[in-house]
């Protein structure tokens, strides 16, 4: 839906600097009808040994917010320019959030996990809704997230 | 200038401000209801037992937060399930759903987006910065127009839309005021302009690696009363890394979910506890009576918002188009208007015209704009002044001459003044010379000698339009076509005639109700709404200008009706005298705010003579709740003009007229009004000691000898008929 090879490209770790290294990942995350207001969604990688490694994406605007997404911004400490241009709007009840961002192959079957933190304004706060290994085989096999999120997948 | 301030965000963001306002009231219910709804924990349990007592109903809790309600709610998972309950905390257990209210989820988008996200938040914004502008405009207005701050609450006279909007105003403006100006505040920081961001302190690096204490054993907990408490996260199972995350009215802090030890803390900020303070002032969430106050204060919005458009709608049709209006400061004419019913803005609206097509830029506003510095290129200023009463300022002139008699130096400008009246009224433009005379006081140079109009002479105003364009140089025609307001056509049913012995024919006239349209029966327009004592205007056939007349009769009675006398030669009398039942008059509808009882219980004085009883006996008509009347009633013979002869015995027997004082000037011993107002002086100066307000209607030398015998009765009280005047407890209608 979204394609952002050149954003991407500029703003995050997670893109190496040969595009031909790269490959397009499609991320589609689906929410419950959790009779809410619009999510916000971090999207975002950790290592082998669970270190933070770079943000792909961020539904929602308003930087105020951002430290309801408890682990991101745990791992980040707040810093907004770690999602400077991969930010979009917040993703409403029951609505569905598809992005296509150029990944590097590195990022797959090197014990890279991906981890998806929500927010609700006046729900509670749901870090590590999602939390996927990146592997080839993983890819397109759908994740039920713990609260908000119904299914998440990765398609490559 | 705060007119204007008042009137323009009032009209444009009229819906958005309803909206608001609306759902604002709807919104302010629901702090008090959780409040009243919410378990309430003991004010001596502390944190720990709480977490103690929910944790062991529910072992998989991640997390309880309270609400400024006192209400508690618990988040948990059971075998990878989420669940959340609110929490009765004297057992832990859950006690009611923990869904949030749609309602008011709804009500909330509303109120602050209108649910279209940032677009929204700032339309909204904006109505909040209107509903702010209005409220400050607002104040300004009410303390200008009542003289000052401690007149705040001073009775109000005028039309019901008026008196409404300004009733309710100096109530609501309070909760409006802080209503928009915390909505403001909210706005800035939901948009980050404010640096109220939280400042949660850095997460620990280092923790003990161990887990499983005892909730008894985090001492900061046992340290908390529930009441402090915003929210406890409790640490992720199977990771020793994490901890448990304690929220206080105070700050937050990380406590080492091994030891139980505090591992760091962070204070709020001064900018999060001020920006904490107004969510709660606007909210109510915290706050609950406040937030009710707040609602009831906002549901006068609406009233106002329809008050106020019918305000500036009367305003609007009673004062004509004036086209091409230049800006003061660029005007080489300016052209100011004293009017009290706006008939003085038609002539100034013709002059205004043929000195724009003679090509002049010109200026036109009301005298009470008066502001000299700003006319930086005029090189006239010609004024048009009516007169109100007995030679006082217009409504439109309102302060004029003050600011004019404080000026250090008059205006380099030439001034000419052209006063309109009606040579009838000993007053005839006595205001026009009145400025006339203080502009000579002032040295201001004079483009032309003073003149008047009489009657809305077009004649007078075209004879007077030469001679300006001699003075300007140019050929000036002034063809004015007086303004009326719309007419309709009335229909007499009944006439009675009075007086034809004593040389006084006359006749009460009673005319049938026009059908109402439903935006006159909405704005209370034209004969939509009337009372005794308002005005009709009649236009004459073969005359534009209107003869007015005092109404007997209000709209509740059914009828609308006059008591009129024939004057000899009198166009509109004559017409009148001789109109049969089924024979039809133009009129308009003149409200007269000046000349009503007022509300209350306090006994009331009426004095009339001849034609002069109409209003009164309205007034008597309507007295259906038995306000003590005193009425004193002069005509010349009781066999030839005892007007409403017939109802006044009923109206008595009714306790309408506690009691009638009757005097006769053509009876073997002529008495005059004023004779029996003396005869009566104790019990007069009596009631009108107690509160009694006067009403007095009829010929102008009547009026000015019961004055002079006002004087004398009141004079051993210490009171004169000027001071009751100021007070509005001695009112005249007079012709």
């Amino acid at each position: 839906m979204k394609s952002l090879l050149a954003t991407l490209a500029l703003t995050t770790a997670l893109t190496l600097p040969g595009l031909a290294m790269a490959r397009p990942v499609t991320l589609t995350t689906t929410l419950n009808n959790y009779g809410g207001d619009g999510a916000y969604l971090a999207f975002y990688v950790t290592d082998a040994s669970g270190v933070y490694a770079g943000s792909l994406w961020m539904a929602g605007e308003k930087s105020k917010y951002y430290e309801h997404l408890t682990d991101w911004y745990r791992a980040t400490a707040g810093d907004t320019s770690q999602v400077n241009g991969i930010t979009g709007a917040s993703v409403g009840a029951g609505r569905e959030l598809e992005i296509t961002l150029d990944l590097a192959d590195a990022l797959f079957d090197a014990g890279y996990t991906l981890h998806i933190d929500a927010a609700v304004e006046d729900m509670r706060d749901s870090p590590g809704e999602v939390a996927v290994p990146l592997t080839t085989d993983g890819a397109g096999a759908p994740v039920k997230g713990r609260r908000y999120i119904a299914n998440f997948t990765y398609d490559m | 200038m705060i007119r204007a301030l008042h009137r323009w965000p009032g009209l444009l963001a009229l819906a958005i401000v309803m909206v608001l306002a609306l759902s604002g009231a709807a919104l302010s219910v629901f702090p008090a209801a959780e409040r009243i709804a919410a378990l309430q924990a003991g004010g001596s349990l502390t944190v720990d037992i709480l977490a103690a007592r929910i944790q062991s109903q529910y072992p998989g809790v991640e997390q309880i937060r309270r609400s400024p309600s006192g209400r508690i709610m618990a988040y948990w998972f059971d075998q990878g399930t989420p669940g959340a309950a609110v929490i009765d905390p004297a057992t832990g257990q859950g006690a009611a759903s923990a869904d949030p209210n749609q309602t008011e989820r709804w009500l909330t988008n509303l109120h602050r987006s209108l649910f279209l996200d940032d677009g929204g938040r700032i339309a909204m914004a904006a109505g909040a910065a209107a509903m702010l502008i209005l409220s400050l405009s607002g104040v300004a207005l009410v303390t200008r127009r009542a003289g000052g701050w401690r007149h705040w609450f001073a009775p109000l006279r005028g039309p019901l839309a008026g008196r409404l909007h300004v009733e309710i105003a100096r109530i609501a403006v309070l909760g409006l005021v802080l209503s928009s100006a915390t909505a403001l505040w909210m706005t800035a920081s939901t948009f980050d302009l404010l640096p109220d961001g939280g400042a949660p302190p850095a997460f620990p690096a280092e923790v003990s690696g161990e887990t499983g204490v005892a909730l008894g054993r985090l001492a900061m907990l046992g340290d908390t009363p529930v009441a402090e408490l915003r929210e406890l996260s409790f640490p992720y199972p199977d990771d020793a890394t994490d901890v448990f995350t304690l929220k206080t009215d105070r700050g937050t802090g990380y406590l080492d979910q091994g030891t139980g030890a505090l591992l760091s803390w962070a204070d709020l900020t001064g900018w999060e506890r001020v920006s904490e303070t107004i969510y709660m002032l606007h909210t109510g969430q915290g706050a609950a009576p406040l937030g009710l106050v707040l609602g009831i204060m906002a549901l006068g919005v609406p009233a106002m918002g329809v008050t106020g458009v019918m305000i500036w709608l009367a305003g609007w049709r009673g004062r004509p188009r004036i086209r091409d209006n230049q800006p003061a400061s660029r005007a080489d004419t300016i052209l100011l208007v004293g009017s009290e019913g706006g008939s003085t803005w038609g002539f100034a609206a013709t002059l205004h015209a043929a000195l724009t097509e003679a090509g002049h830029s010109v200026h036109a506003a009301p005298m009470s704009a008066f502001a000299p510095q700003r006319y930086a290129h005029a090189d006239r200023i010609i004024v048009l002044a009516a007169t109100y009463g007995d030679g006082d300022a217009p409504t439109s002139a309102k302060g004029f001459v003050e600011r004019m008699e404080a000026l250090d130096a008059a205006p380099d400008i030439p001034l000419a003044v052209l006063g309109f009246g009606d040579r009838s009224f000993p007053a005839y433009c006595a205001f026009a010379r009145t400025v006339s005379d203080a502009a000579k006081a002032k040295d201001w140079p004079e483009l032309m000698a003073l003149e008047t109009v009489d009657r809305q002479s077009p004649q007078d105003f075209e004879r007077w339009g030469r001679a300006l364009g001699q003075a300007l140089g140019i050929d000036l025609e002034l063809a004015h076509q007086p303004v009326l307001p719309a007419t309709e056509r009335l229909t007499l049913v009944s006439r009675r005639d009075y007086g034809a012995d004593v040389q006084a024919p006359s006749a009460i006239l009673r005319f049938a109700l026009p059908r109402r349209t439903l935006w006159q029966r909405l704005t209370g327009a034209s004969f939509a709404r009337f009372n005794a004592g308002d005005l009709i205007g009649i236009v004459p056939d073969g005359s534009p200008v209107p003869r007015l007349y005092s109404l007997a009769s209000a709209r509740r009675d059914g009828f609308i009706e006059i008591v009129v006398k024939k004057h000899p030669g009198g166009l509109s009398s004559g017409q009148l005298a001789a109109l049969e039942p089924g024979g039809t008059v133009s009129a308009f509808l003149r409200r007269n705010p000046g000349f009503q009882p007022g509300r209350g219980r306090t006994p009331l004085i009426l004095i009339g003579a001849g034609t002069g009883i109409g209003p009164l006996a309205g007034l008597i008509r309507g007295n259906a709740r038995r306000r003590p009347i005193h009425l004193f009633f002069g005509m010349r013979h009781p066999d030839s003009d005892f007007f409403y002869d017939e109802e006044m015995p009923v109206w008595q027997d009714a306790g309408r007229i506690a009691r009638l004082v009757t005097a006769a000037s053509r009876e073997r011993q002529p008495r005059y009004v004023q004779d029996v107002l003396r005869n009566d002086a104790p019990e007069v100066a009596r009631l009108i000691r107690d509160g009694a307000r006067v009403m007095v209607c009829g010929g102008r030398d009547m009026a000015a000898g019961v004055a002079d015998a006002m004087a004398e009765i009141l004079a051993p009280a210490g009171l004169t008929p000027a001071t009751l005047k100021a007070e509005g407890r001695y009112v005249e209608d007079v012709y």
